[in-house]
């Protein structure tokens, strides 16, 4: 045990530390290609006319507004079904029912019913909704398909926002003479609103971006018409870019095309991500 | 009716809608289950549970004879996922260790949101990333036509996977008691010495468990799988080889296959068994955890 | 027989954590191979200074200080003495027994391995030797493979001061070491601390009047982060020179 040891000691530090700092510069640098990459190529691509038109001969020319359109349309319907549906069932959960082995239970299963693969709710949708309750592929089923997929997401992203709330507050408004509902409401859920709305917020954006579920329940590649109703069929931004990139007959062509339909979803995905930290941020401080 | 009457009255029938609703919530996820089993049970009226789990050969179209082994599924997917893990474990755990031990906190207050940001991009970005960037380059550097392959999906599926492996590996070491790095500091050890004998170590369960969340996303993921790892039936021999894992053939055969047919069937039978995995995985890993925070207790 | 020049001293010590002063001035010097107590009511910088003898403030971010710590005339904070080594030589104690998750062996093993021993035997006997002189090696010496939370808060703290043994430090540094386990194991320890001073330069902090008056040869009493008085233990509890000393010892406050 002497000096040596301690230069030995520093020089593995050394060395050690620099492998860390590699591992995150690698990470950050393939973040950047991948971004940079779409960014540029998408950009070029980017026009008001693509934003707004609807595609031509054949996906060569025009723009992507109908799949933007029915991106929209589909996430409405999935936040229709998942967003009241999940925070009143983690309500429920957190809240209202004894704590019992069997709601541990039922927690963890849907917790990692979030972790089952977006292709198998794609399976259950096309019997469930396409097949037997006669939905047809359309905005209907497929957004209640990706409703599915989120409501897992929901309701674990609420009951951790519930969770949060410390007991005292509830048991303060209750010793003061209120009623369940009452405490609950005035109590716990301003509280645990900011995080619920993120959370939900987050998973809406994730089903955006979603392909899979929406590939066999009313995602098409192209449709003369923007959707009128519920029961039509519609386009959407991640099934374009999927077809764009390896179905369509001129792949060559139509690649700049692709890269702008990319960077359009990324913005739409990262925009709703975005938008979910703001609101939480600015609920959270109307709080204090 | 008095007051308080109706107040009661009022409390009982929210109480029934949020009932209700949880119910409903519970009833729907079981049924996802029930009905898939429901839809794939078919599937092995015809075919022999033997042959589907050790069949390399899978050929639903054949006018001679159909065939059902999905062995070549699952090794696609093996491989794909090992992969993935091969890269993703050791830099996501360098990244982790390094934010929790090394870096300044201005670095995290910057970097957890950039890892962020790499959880958000949508998986069918990633995979077309595959088809135009990455593959191309790893064609290049190994001569071959086109780089679609396990090679791709795998470097594909890492990226996906860090963010978590990330994220919950670095809360793992933040949550190492602080003493035990201080009884490692004060005996003349170094903060590298300390990290590598003591902090990790300390957290290893839930970097196993950041490992295991990681390694059911990428069991799961349909579309970068699908755009990049080339979607050749056969049998892998390896990584450089074109390979089609169970999600990636579910969602090619699903928009042509007639319905109620044992091609059919047998594609909700596929789907059985990703659900089984998967939440295999994510249930084993939420126990890993929390048996790793009783014990922090 | 104290030696000429203190083991360990401080010198215009002033200590900050942020804009908040918690150490003024304090000049303090601790003789090799005495046990030096530092006393005094809660708050009153005990324990800050204890760390600052060994640099495991700098852990702490935004803290700084002011004034010299010197450990055989040098400057613990010169860039020629590396802090890792500073460690080595002065080893510390916590007032919370914090062995590590790892068995009993390798908790003792601990300081040797990081220091580039690899010589399995040689490991062995440095840990044998260490549990004795920590005197637990009779209760433990059947289960070394024994994970160290298996022992009692008593034996988990002796371990602690076996590991710190084992690297052959020069000083070493207790912080209350007795607050968190029991009157009896307590008593193993002042014992203890009693025979190691033969080889080593022992700092003790203690908020228990009657551990100092038993076990140390100095005391120095803080205040407000302040060194009150300073002198051997015998006139500090017969006859303390400062008020303040006295109505602290007397029980009048603290």
């Amino acid at each position: 045990m002497s000096r040596t040891s301690t230069r030995k000691k520093k020089a593995a530090q050394f060395v050690g530390f620099l492998l860390l700092r590699t591992c995150l510069y690698l990470v950050l640098a393939v973040l950047f290609l991948l971004l940079f990459d779409v960014g540029k190529k998408g950009g070029g691509a980017i026009s008001w006319e693509f934003l707004t038109q609807t595609p031509r001969r054949g996906m060569t020319e025009g723009g992507i507004f109908p799949a933007i359109f029915g991106t929209f349309l589909v996430t409405l319907v999935t936040a229709v079904l998942a967003i009241p549906l999940g925070m009143f069932a983690a309500i429920y959960l957190n809240e209202y029912a004894r704590q019992t082995r069997t709601t541990r239970v039922i927690r963890l299963a849907i917790r990692n019913l979030s972790g089952v693969p977006s292709i198998v709710y794609g399976l259950f949708g096309v019997i469930l909704f396409v097949n037997i309750l006669k939905f047809g592929t359309s905005i209907l089923s497929a957004g209640l398909t990706l409703g599915l997929l989120t409501l897992p997401w929901t309701i674990t992203a609420s009951e951790e926002a519930l969770k949060t709330v410390p007991n005292s507050y509830r048991e303060g408004s209750l010793a003061l003479g209120a009623t369940k509902w009452q405490s609950i409401r005035t109590n716990v859920l301003p509280y645990a609103l900011p995080g619920m709305l993120t959370g939900t917020v987050l998973g809406l954006a994730r089903a955006a971006g979603e392909t899979a579920p929406i590939m066999f329940t009313g995602a098409a590649f192209y449709l003369p018409f923007l959707p009128k109703s519920l029961k039509d069929q519609f386009m959407a931004l991640p099934y374009h870019l999927y077809v764009m990139a390896t179905q369509h007959h001129d792949i060559a062509k139509v690649r700049p095309l692709a890269y702008g339909t990319a960077l359009v979803l990324i913005a739409f995905v990262l925009g709703m991500n975005m938008t979910a930290v703001i609101l939480r941020s600015k609920l959270r401080r109307k709080r204090k | 009716m008095t007051k308080r009457r109706l107040r009661n009255l009022r409390e009982s029938a929210v109480r029934a809608f949020f009932f209700t609703n949880g119910i409903v919530v519970i009833l729907i996820l079981i049924g996802i289950f029930i009905l898939l089993l429901y839809s794939a049970v078919p599937a092995f009226r015809e075919i022999h549970l033997k042959e589907f789990f050790t069949s390399a050969s899978w050929d639903p179209t054949s006018p001679v004879k159909a065939e059902y082994g999905i062995l070549s599924m699952i090794v696609s997917t093996l491989l794909v996922t090992l992969a993935a893990l091969v890269i993703a474990v050791p830099i996501g755990l360098g990244v982790a260790a390094y934010l929790s031990d090394v870096a300044h906190w201005r670095v995290r207050e910057i970097v957890k949101p950039v890892v962020e940001i790499l959880a958000g991009i949508p998986s069918v970005v990633i995979g077309f990333l595959g088809i135009v960037l990455f593959g191309p380059a790893i064609g290049k550097i190994f001569g071959l036509g086109n780089g679609l392959n396990a090679a791709n999906g795998g470097f594909l599926l890492a990226i996906m996977a860090l963010p978590t492996i990330i994220s919950i590996s670095e809360d793992s070491l933040n949550t190492v008691p602080a003493a035990y790095s201080e009884a490692s500091l004060a005996l003349g050890g170094s903060r590298w010495q300390t990290l590598v004998r003591v902090k990790i170590p300390a957290a290893l369960s839930g970097i196993i468990a950041s490992v295991m969340l990681g390694l059911g996303r990428a069991i799961g993921e349909t579309m970068t799988v699908l755009m990049a790892t080339g979607n050749a039936r056969a049998f892998p021999h390896g990584f450089l080889n074109s390979v089609r894992t169970m999600t990636s053939n579910i969602a090619i055969e699903l928009g042509e296959v007639p319905y109620y047919t044992t091609h059919y069937y047998a594609l909700f039978a596929i789907g059985l068994v990703l659900f089984i995995i998967t939440f295999a995985v994510n249930l084993a890993a939420d126990v890993v955890l929390k048996k790793y925070q009783e014990r922090e207790q | 027989m104290a030696s000429r020049q203190p083991k360990i001293e401080t010198q215009s010590l002033n200590f900050y954590y942020g804009s908040k002063q918690a150490l003024k001035n304090l000049n303090i010097a601790c003789h090799g191979n005495r046990v030096t107590s530092i006393i005094g009511p809660s708050g009153c910088g005990k324990s800050t200074f204890i760390r600052t003898l060994n640099r495991m403030n700098d852990v702490i971010p935004g803290t700084r200080w002011e004034g010299r710590i010197l450990l055989d005339q040098e400057d613990i904070h010169s860039p020629e003495l590396d802090v890792v080594e500073l460690r080595r030589r002065v080893g510390m104690v916590f007032q919370k027994p914090n062995p590590f998750p790892k068995s009993i062996f390798d908790n003792v093993a601990y300081g040797l391995r990081i220091n580039g021993l690899r010589n399995r035997d040689r490991i062995e006997q440095i840990v044998e030797k260490s549990l004795k002189e920590a005197a637990l090696w009779d209760e433990v010496k059947d289960r070394l493979q024994e994970n160290a939370f298996a022992l009692s808060g008593g034996q988990q703290q002796r371990l602690c001061i076996a590991r710190a043994l084992a690297v052959e430090p020069e000083v070493i540094l207790f912080d209350e070491p007795c607050s968190a386990i029991d009157p009896i194991a307590t008593a193993k320890i002042e014992d203890l601390i009693q025979r190691m001073k033969q080889h080593y330069t022992i700092v003790i902090v203690t908020h228990n009047m009657q551990q100092a008056a038993r076990v140390s040869d100095y005391t120095a009493f803080l205040m407000l982060g302040e060194l009150i008085e300073f002198d051997e233990t015998k006139k500090i509890f017969t006859a303390p020179a400062n008020k303040l000393t006295e109505d602290y010892i007397t029980g009048r406050f603290g």
